[in-house]
């Protein structure tokens, strides 16, 4: 069976995708505690698995979600390694502010 | 059809991740994660990839938020970024941030505008089904994916050294 009622355009998915990013760089950017940004980046990632997804529907291929298999497969690494360095640093210092955190400097 | 489903998903998913930035307290921010995660996965399924969809609800609305949620616990956080406030000295890296990001925009919808993208390939029935997209990762794809159980592996053994550790 075709999926046959009427579609919308790949640019509409893109749009979205485009939008999630954008807010996420926003959080980065403008948020100061550790773990928002963390989810900020969460965000991103997210943002970046609807275009993979929809370029594989629109091209019939399954690359893309193989692809955004391997990016959730980052994002959980890049989450327990990143909440357990917070977890150190909070120990040394018990704030999440990234601005107090410039113990490399000096 | 679609776009009747389409649109209220992209607006919850869009709403909740505003949520995610501009909520106070990072409990609301990891709660708004969690429901924008699962706007997603429908909108996953509403293009027929139902494994990357059940996927995205297990391991990020389920295993992701639960290790956020617990840190934050772990932390007691309740209103410590209560009074976060923009940065004056990234204004101008968002501005550049936010051109460029247009400029990629623009060329994806002049490159997608072109008509082939116009309506999703005709696809079967059992595109984006487990088994589908498991026989190409074991077949295909299989040395990624090997590759991706090293990742995880030393992502395990680097939390737990981290988070045993004290930093000096």
């Amino acid at each position: 069976m075709d999926i046959s009622f009427d579609a919308i355009p790949l640019a509409h998915y893109l749009l979205l995708s485009a939008t999630l990013f954008v807010i996420g760089v926003m959080g980065v950017l403008m948020r100061r505690n550790a773990i928002v940004v963390f989810m900020s980046i969460e965000i991103m990632l997210n943002a970046v698995n609807i275009s993979l997804i929809s370029f594989d529907r629109y091209l019939n291929q399954h690359d893309g979600q193989i692809f955004s298999f391997m990016v959730m497969c980052v994002a959980a690494a890049e989450v327990s390694v990143g909440l357990a360095i917070i977890i150190a640093l909070f120990r040394n210092k018990p704030t999440v502010n990234l601005d107090e955190f410039n113990i490399m400097k000096s | 059809m679609e776009l009747l489903i389409f649109y209220p998903l992209a607006g919850l998913c869009v709403i909740f991740a505003l949520g995610v930035v501009f909520n106070k307290n990072p409990i609301g921010s990891a709660m708004s994660l969690i429901a924008m995660m699962l706007g997603l996965a429908g909108i996953f399924v509403l293009q027929q990839a139902h494994f990357i969809a059940i996927l995205q609800i297990i391991i990020y609305a389920g295993a992701i938020m639960v290790l956020f949620m617990f840190v934050i616990m772990l932390l007691n956080l309740k209103g410590d970024d209560a009074v976060w406030k923009k940065r004056e000295k990234n204004t101008l890296l968002t501005v550049l941030t936010g051109l460029l990001i247009a400029g990629v925009l623009y060329k994806v919808l002049e490159i997608t505008s072109a008509g082939e993208f116009d309506s999703p390939a005709h696809v079967l029935e059992t595109f984006g089904t487990v088994r589908e997209v498991g026989t190409i990762l074991f077949t295909e794809f299989v040395l990624p994916f090997e590759v991706a159980s090293i990742l995880l592996l030393v992502a395990m053994i680097g939390a737990v050294v981290l988070a045993k550790s004290k930093v000096d």
